[in-house]
């Protein structure tokens, strides 16, 4: 099913012009607006008017996520504060948060793709949305609910949590859609197997599951387990949050919208645009963001677009599913996690060495953080509950820092693997990508 | 009365403890006394040993995290009640908190030793002193 025939059916050669027409203005608006992509274009010898081709796209500046802390809070935003009417966080490379900002206008936005998103699953006001994505800084919970509710189907606003309770109500509210991060609908499903109850019978017929990358295993799991149809979405919130892209009942790839975000796949290395079907970095452009435009960001992940219509009748293009990242970011529960972030909390606690290590791995199909850290002789006395309090602290400082549930264990020094050049930080022991 | 104890730390998994004997072996240490305390990932080997300096050089050398700690090693009768009355009961009416205790390897003898961790070194050691002078 289809929300904007209009915009997700167009004619490449209208969507190209629509495409150029607001390349055209949101690259005036950004150099006049924000003085870090002015500085930007002039370093690269541009002006607001040096597009004159969606070709032109490929002179750009990127746009980088240590752009975003270098200009933290809101150095980004091309609009006065007046203005806008929401902000968001996502993890940052180090302590602070990325903080992402929207006007009216960019909820509208949002809520229309969210809105095309949740379509695309055959969703209709008839449905009951279970939406456990986490409401509050996290754009998943509020992104999937104002989408949900501009269709008119009727929300359930779970967020997070309570297990027992979202499958209490999943039962008795007759839900229909799930929407939640994969590895949380398969906790979902076991919890309930606990509890003696076969979610494979409950009203759910749907599923749209993002935030975190999934295996086409985990996907014909999920599908066997919950008794629905898995959908990928994939978004981020520097772009604008879920709703950039989500595959239709075909599976064969993720729809960009495209009127709104304009796409590219980039050598990782050099940079260098690559063409349609070739393998490389995904680099997105915000054609009409408001509050913060974003000129080429590159969003370390790896997939292909294929510009081939969809049998669903859409023109736009697929990304496949992501295959992997250009950097060192882990996603942890829907949790972006760099292990620059951990690093910085753990050099903050007194004593702790540098010597950490980043353990990943699929326990009871929710994803489990530990962090192995050397215990030195400056932090190491005789007692027991020393070496707890230690624990503890650094348990606390990484929960305060970056939001998420670490495990710490001490482990002897020079126990983990030393190495040449840039050490082996993170080991990931679970099969999050599809090789 | 007085002695070091070297408290090392050891991932609780196979062959770590078998690492710092070895290493203690090859530097020619004798154990005296060995006590160790665990949780589920990480243990501490207590030690004491007849040359401290030696066997700490061989811990530093061998890469492991230890440290000293002053701790008191005292005689106890090797009878019912031996502990209880030489030490225990003693400290408790002082006012020290005992932190934790252990047997030191025994001579053939009459009297057993033990070696304890306890909050305040000099009052225990004071308590413990005036004990034994008054015969007990």
């Amino acid at each position: 099913m289809i929300w904007d025939r209009k915009h997700e059916t167009m004619s490449r050669s209208d969507l190209h012009a629509l495409q150029l027409e607001r390349l055209q203005a949101q690259a005036a608006n950004v150099y006049d607006k924000v003085p870090f992509y002015r500085q930007r274009f002039m370093e690269h010898g541009l002006t607001s008017g040096s597009i004159r081709s969606l070709d032109d796209l490929a002179r750009l500046p990127f746009t980088y996520k240590r752009d975003f802390r270098d200009n933290y809070p809101l150095g980004l935003a091309a609009v006065p504060r007046e203005r806008i009417v929401r902000l968001h966080a996502s993890s940052g490379t180090t302590g602070k948060p990325t903080i992402v900002a929207y006007t009216a206008g960019d909820i509208e936005t949002w809520t229309e793709v969210m809105a095309r998103t949740i379509t695309s699953g055959g969703v209709t006001k008839n449905d009951v949305v279970h939406n456990a994505y986490g409401y509050g800084l996290f754009t998943g919970g509020l992104g999937f609910h104002y989408g949900a509710e501009r269709i008119g189907a009727t929300v359930i606003p779970v967020s997070g949590g309570v297990t027992k309770r979202q499958i209490m109500l999943i039962q008795d509210l007759g839900s229909t859609v799930l929407c939640c991060t994969p590895s949380y609908a398969l906790y979902l499903a076991e919890a309930a197997a606990e509890m003696g109850v076969d979610l494979r019978e409950s009203s759910l017929r749907v599923g749209i599951f993002g935030a975190e990358p999934w295996s086409e295993r985990m996907r014909k799991e999920i599908e066997a387990k919950l008794g629905l149809k898995a959908l990928d979405i994939y978004g981020l919130s520097e772009i604008i949050g879920p709703g950039v892209s989500v595959e239709c009942e075909h599976q064969c790839g993720l729809h960009i919208f495209e009127d709104h975000f304009l796409t590219e796949i980039v050598d990782p290395a050099t940079g260098t645009p690559l063409p349609a079907g070739q393998r490389g970095e995904l680099v997105l452009t915000t054609l009409t963001k408001e509050a913060l435009p974003v000129i080429r960001y590159r969003t370390g992940d790896i997939t292909q677009i294929n510009i081939e219509p969809c049998a669903c009748g859409r023109t736009i293009a697929r990304m496949a599913k992501p295959s992997g990242r250009t950097d060192d970011m882990l996603i942890v529960r829907g949790i972006n996690v760099f292990p620059s972030q951990i690093e910085t909390v753990l050099l903050q606690v007194e004593g702790v060495q540098p010597h950490y290590q980043i353990v990943v791995d699929r326990q009871h199909t929710l994803d489990d953080l530990e962090v192995w850290v050397e215990v030195s002789d400056t932090v190491f006395a005789d007692e027991i509950r020393g070496l707890e309090a230690l624990e503890r602290k650094i348990r606390d400082e990484l929960h305060n820092g970056l939001g998420i549930a670490a495990r710490v264990k001490l482990v002897e020094p020079r126990s983990i693997q030393r190495s040449e050049g840039k050490a082996k930080r993170v080991v990931d022991r679970r099969e999050v990508y599809s090789s | 009365m007085r002695v070091t104890q070297i408290s090392v730390f050891l991932e609780n998994r196979p062959g770590r403890l078998a690492n710092l004997l070895q290493v203690l072996a090859q530097a020619k240490v004798n154990l005296r006394a060995l006590s160790l305390a665990d949780t589920a990932d990480f243990g501490i080997a207590r030690i004491i040993v007849a040359d401290t300096a030696a066997a700490m050089e061989a811990i530093r050398r061998a890469g492991l995290t230890a440290a000293t700690t002053e701790v008191l090693r005292v005689e106890v009768p090797d009878v019912p009640g031996g502990l209880e009355n030489t030490i225990v009961v003693p400290l408790a009416e002082a006012g020290v908190n005992i932190e934790y205790l252990y047997a030191h390897s025994g001579r053939p003898s009459e009297r057993a030793e033990v070696v304890l961790k306890v909050d305040r070194l000099e009052k225990a050691e004071q308590v413990l002193k005036d004990r034994l002078a008054n015969g007990a």
